[in-house]
């Protein structure tokens, strides 16, 4: 990545967040475009197409999620949305809408970095038609074997039930990403059963105590408190 | 006396127009003396002007009985769509009033307000309909014939021979902003009528034709004209005196009417009313409970409710007395309450029979004295159908046999008595005996049916020659006549005064029983409280199925969650339509009333000092609802009232405690304020200074102290961030604009949250959690619960020594999950434990430093475990450190995970 930097569109209000997103980006390595409202961030998008968008939800002259949703009619841009804590529900909205992930306001440096990172990956994945894929995930002592649909804790098979398998496989799939509880009931259980949380809380629970050493204090199945979860990948 | 009832006054008052309600509509009366006159085709072109100069007018209802020149009219008019309802197989066409509310139009037409609606409807009569339209602010235009006004209604009868059933009660025709008379000449509407321009329908042909005789027609005109004028006068004289309040009542007319389940009484009524409108004067329907009144029939009882309720619905005040003598009741009410007239209806009776049982009129006018006395011809009058007695009364066949046991037994101690050969006279004596007992006992009949017993017995049995009816000597014919008389007196007597007391008892048990409503809810207090005890009285006062139906948030009136008692009363959507339209109105309807009877339960309207506050739904036990007596109903009204204050009692009390509430938040929010500046300015400081520092001397300072300083930054900027967090989400709490989203969870992912979000604050304390496997899924918000976690984790880690261990432990005790976090510091303060979740508003006082935003975090694990309906606590470890313990409520059942196996594939 180092080799071809990758153009970061920021659309924030804040000269001072600018400033300093500014600043620590180009010193990632990132070409930085700004934008100060939502309709120049639209305007900028499509004369230079970026590779991550980094999107405030609070902007003044329209809705962030309003910019996500014109966004997402022409292009498959990861975006990254900043947002106050106590706004899950925005979060979850802006997610649903096809954001791919949140920082929380104030974040570091390294967590803006961490979001970027995958979410480029993800696009790059998604680019490649899929054919790039591992078959194999590996994070800490978790191995997951896409192709032969086995999972490994320390190198010890640990027998899953086909929903637990699948829900690991969609969390695979989209590793270090945060997702909804919405997105994962539909993926795993269908569109009925989007409203039915305890399930997913209830397999998410089964899952910990298979896969994680201390399921009170997880390493890889990360919950999100009131957006979803996120398995680690790094 | 019993209080008048207020509601009903409310009624009359409004029917009277004393209390023109703002925002009323207005009604006009097209008045005729008989069918023909053109009053529908008049009433059009009304319309039809009012349309022209921009009135929204829509037509309801109009019969055009297939008159073309009537129906040339309709064009270009409104219509709306009638009803269509089913009667007896029979599709039946009735205007449609939700319809007509929903349209909300200025003005509407609706022929004919005398009609009776087909049963299904929600108000019997269609002028109840036409009441519900003005009550809704829509003007209305209607036709009336004289022959339908209640008053007049037997005066026409004997003029043309035909009864009408279908009356308009006279207030709602007094009512009425305009009255225009449509008249015609009698001749003219006799031509019309021969040539077949009149409408009639084909089963009343006979009677009609008798009725169209002009001598009919000049008198109903005469009629008509006269009770037009009779309403000018009235309304000039109102205009005249500029509505200036009621003259005193000392001064007034008052009359009084005796109602009785005669069928005459009816007729008395009605007389009462026409003289009481004439004399502008109060008027009281009183029915007397008399020991000759007891034992009335089933059918008796029905008509007498029927005329009693006649009378209410003419205006007057209803009341029961009771005594020995119903012409020295009446006139002692009389005198007590200012009567001026007394009413009564003369019954046709023989001489001999008024000689046996006495003569009410009669009484009258020997007690009467200063009082006028008014007697109102009896004729008898077909009734309306009587309702089949549906009351389970108990039978006396049970009493007869007992009575023939304790005769018998009389008759076994007499023998031993006569065997022992004791006197005579005794013998006589052990019989009266038990003729007292059965009167006691069992009542009147019996006890009379004991008294001709007694003598064959006494005959048959002791007198000699035994065993034969046969008397050896005449004295004992004496005996005889003396026993019977003596025995007949007694057992009178003794079944009266049973029959005293056991009314004396009713009525004190009622008087209890209200006074006991009163003291219970006076001592009650919130809704629920009050609702429940509600239920609870009145169900053990009238039996059957009881509810309260109160305003929720929106204003919507909703059934009260009691104890169970008030399913009956809510049974569908259209019982809980009843209620709202009794709360809307503020009259009763439903079961047993002319509004909406097809209803289940009876709704009264709760009305507090300040309007109405809720509905009361009452379901008498099957085959009662309707035998209400105006005694009892009277009680229920004054429950309810006692129950309407109650309430405005409690929501005023609520209302005050919410000012409280608002008043202690605001209270909180500044002393939050003022902690949390000082809270603020610390790090501020810390950042302003080090980040200067770096600036202007950045360059000469070691890359240790660099480092140092930024590392001073960040630590600082990350402990104001969490500041603002509890700042910020304190207020929500407070302001409580919070909305909890509660779901089914397992405890253990907050947990989890919460320890991976304060990874490096816990990275110096050891941390062991001990959920136990089998946990049930709890319901809360994660969100909050999560902050609970924060703040108690933050705490421990802050006031307890580097290394020391802190534990997360987790129990389901009862109906409560009780969650612990446990140090191994230096424990509380003696005294600390209640205080420090308040701690936060000593703070503004600024005795506690170094303590910063600890008080703040714990005060909103207070407010967050509160508003989950739990309870939070701290306490000293025994053997040292301190815990924090919360609840959560585990008293729902968890929803279960369908298998796997059931699951769609995917």
């Amino acid at each position: 990545m180092s080799e071809n930097p990758g153009l970061v569109l920021v659309i924030e209000d804040e000269a001072a967040m600018r400033r300093f997103l500014r600043a620590s980006l180009a010193a990632a390595g990132f070409r930085v475009a700004e934008a100060e409202n939502g309709d120049a961030g639209l305007k900028a998008a499509p004369l230079q197409p970026p590779d991550v968008v980094i999107l405030d939800l609070g902007l003044p002259d329209m809705d962030g999620l309003e910019v996500i949703r014109n966004l997402r009619t022409w292009s498959e841009v990861p975006i990254v949305v900043v947002s106050a804590r106590g706004q899950e529900k925005d979060k979850v909205a802006a997610l649903d809408l096809g954001a791919d992930d949140y920082l929380t306001k104030p974040f570091s440096v390294g967590e803006l970095l961490a979001r970027i990172r995958v979410a480029m990956r993800h696009a790059a994945r998604i680019a490649a038609g899929g054919a790039d894929e591992a078959t194999q995930f590996v994070v800490g002592d978790l191995k997951v074997d896409l192709a032969a649909r086995r999972v490994f804790v320390a190198d010890k098979e640990v027998h899953l039930t086909p929903l637990e398998y699948r829900l690991v496989a969609i969390l695979v799939h989209h590793a270090g990403k945060v997702l909804t509880h919405r997105f994962l009931l539909e993926e795993v259980w269908g569109p009925p059963y989007v409203e039915e949380m305890h399930y997913l809380r209830v397999y998410m629970a089964n899952l910990r105590r298979k896969l994680e050493a201390d399921p009170a204090r997880p390493r890889y199945l990360l919950t999100e408190q009131g957006v979803g979860y996120r398995l680690v990948d790094e | 006396m019993p209080e008048p009832q207020a509601n009903l006054d409310q009624v009359v008052a409004s029917l009277r127009g004393e209390t023109p309600p703002s925002g009323r509509g207005r009604l006009k009366v097209f008045f005729g003396y008989a069918a023909g006159v053109g009053k529908t085709y008049d009433m059009l072109l009304a319309a039809r002007a009012q349309q022209k100069s921009g009135v929204d007018v829509v037509i309801g209802y109009v019969e055009l009985h297939g008159r073309p020149e009537t129906e040339a009219l309709l064009e270009g008019l409104e219509t709306l769509p009638p009803r269509a309802v089913e009667y007896r197989g029979v599709a039946i066409r009735e205007f449609d009033l939700d319809g007509a509310l929903k349209r909300k139009p200025a003005l509407i037409l609706v022929d004919e307000l005398a009609h009776t609606n087909a049963s299904g409807s929600r108000h019997t009569k269609r002028w109840q309909d036409v009441d519900d339209l003005l009550a809704a602010g829509i003007d209305v235009y209607t036709t009336l014939n004289v022959q339908h006004l209640e008053t007049l209604n037997d005066a026409i009868a004997q003029i043309t021979g035909v009864v009408v059933r279908e009356t308009v009660p006279d207030a709602v025709f007094e009512r009425a902003d305009e009255v225009e008379i449509i008249d015609l000449p009698p001749d003219e509407l006799l031509q019309r009528f021969a040539a077949g321009k009149v409408y009639v329908p084909a089963q009343a042909q006979q009677a009609m034709q008798n009725f169209f005789q002009k001598a009919n027609l000049i008198a109903l005109r005469e009629l008509a004209l006269r009770r037009t004028a009779d309403r000018v006068r009235a309304q000039v004289e109102t205009t005249g005196r500029g509505r200036e309040p009621r003259r005193p009542w000392a001064a007034q007319e008052r009359l009084l009417v005796c109602v009785s389940p005669s069928p005459t009484s009816a007729r008395v009524i009605r007389t009462a009313r026409r003289m009481a409108a004439a004399l502008q004067a109060e008027w009281i329907a009183a029915f007397v409970e008399t020991p000759a009144t007891e034992g009335m029939s089933e059918a008796a009882r029905q008509n007498l409710m029927r005329h009693m309720r006649l009378a209410e619905q003419l205006g007057a005040e209803t009341v029961t007395l009771s005594g020995q003598s119903a012409a020295e009741e009446l006139v002692k009410y009389a005198q007590s309450h200012n009567v001026t007239r007394i009413v009564v209806g003369k019954a046709a009776r023989s001489r001999w029979v008024e000689l046996f049982k006495g003569s009410l009129v009669h009484d009258l006018v020997r007690l009467s004295g200063d009082v006028e006395l008014h007697i109102v011809r009896g004729r008898e009058e077909p009734e309306e159908e009587t309702v089949a007695a549906t009351l389970p009364r108990r039978t006396p066949w049970g009493n007869y046999a007992r009575m023939a046991v304790v005769m018998a037994l009389s008759l076994g101690v007499a023998e031993l008595a006569r065997l022992a050969h004791l006197a005579e006279a005794n013998l006589v004596t052990v019989f009266l005996l038990g003729v007292v007992l059965v009167a006691v006992r069992y009542g009147r009949g019996p006890g009379v049916a004991a008294s001709m017993i007694a003598v064959p017995l006494y005959d048959f049995f002791l007198v000699p020659p035994y065993f034969s009816f046969a008397v050896s000597d005449v004295q004992y014919l004496i005996t005889f006549g003396v026993m019977l008389v003596v025995a007949l007196v007694i057992s009178t007597l003794t079944a009266r005064i049973r029959q005293h007391a056991e009314d004396a008892r009713q009525r004190e048990r009622r008087t209890e029983a209200l006074y006991r409503l009163t003291r219970q809810l006076a001592a009650m207090s919130g809704r629920y409280q009050l609702v429940v005890t509600a239920q609870r009285e009145l169900s053990e006062l009238f039996g059957g199925d009881v509810g309260l139906f109160l305003p929720g948030r929106s204003g919507r009136l909703q059934l009260a969650p009691g104890i169970g008692l008030e399913d009956g009363v809510a049974d569908s959507e259209a019982d809980i339509a009843v209620a709202r339209w009794v709360f809307d109105h503020g009259k009763l309807a439903g079961a047993g009333t002319d509004t909406l009877p097809s209803a289940k339960a009876l709704y009264l309207p709760l009305v507090g000092p300040e309007g109405p506050v809720g509905v009361l739904g009452i379901r008498l036990p099957q085959g009662t609802e309707r035998l209400l007596t105006p005694d009892q109903r009277q009680l229920l009204e004054a429950c309810a009232g006692q129950i309407g204050l109650a309430l405005q009692r409690t929501a005023l009390a609520e209302q005050a405690q919410r000012v409280l509430v608002q008043v202690e938040a605001e209270r909180v929010r500044s002393s939050l304020l003022s902690s949390v500046s000082h809270d603020l300015r610390t790090p501020l400081a810390v950042i302003a200074g080090s980040s200067s520092s770096l600036l202007e001397s950045g360059d000469a300072q070691s890359p240790e102290t660099r480092r140092e300083l930024l590392q001073t930054i960040c630590d600082e900027t990350g402990r104001m961030s969490r500041l603002i967090e509890n700042v910020l989400r304190m207020t929500q709490l407070q302001s409580g604009v919070i909305t909890l989203k509660k779901q089914w969870q397992p405890l253990e992912e907050v947990v989890g949250s919460a320890l991976g979000r304060l990874g490096k604050v816990l990275a110096d304390h050891p941390v062991t959690v001990r959920i136990p496997p089998n946990m049930p899924l709890l319901h809360f918000d994660g969100v909050l619960v999560e902050q609970v976690f924060l703040n108690l984790l933050d705490n421990a880690a802050k006031y307890t020594p580097t290394g020391t261990p802190i534990q997360i432990l987790a129990s389901v005790e009862g109906e409560q999950a009780v969650i612990e976090v446990a140090d191994s510091g230096p424990g509380l303060a003696a005294g600390e434990e209640t205080q420090i979740f308040a701690k936060f508003v000593r703070g503004a006082a600024g005795s506690v430093q170094g303590r910063r935003g600890a008080g703040l975090g714990l005060a909103i694990c207070h407010a967050i475990v509160e508003i989950h309906g739990g309870r939070i606590w701290a306490e000293n470890r025994p053997g040292g450190g301190a815990r924090f313990v919360f609840t959560i409520p585990a008293d729902l059942q968890p929803p279960t995970v369908d298998a796997e196996a059931d699951l769609p594939p995917k």
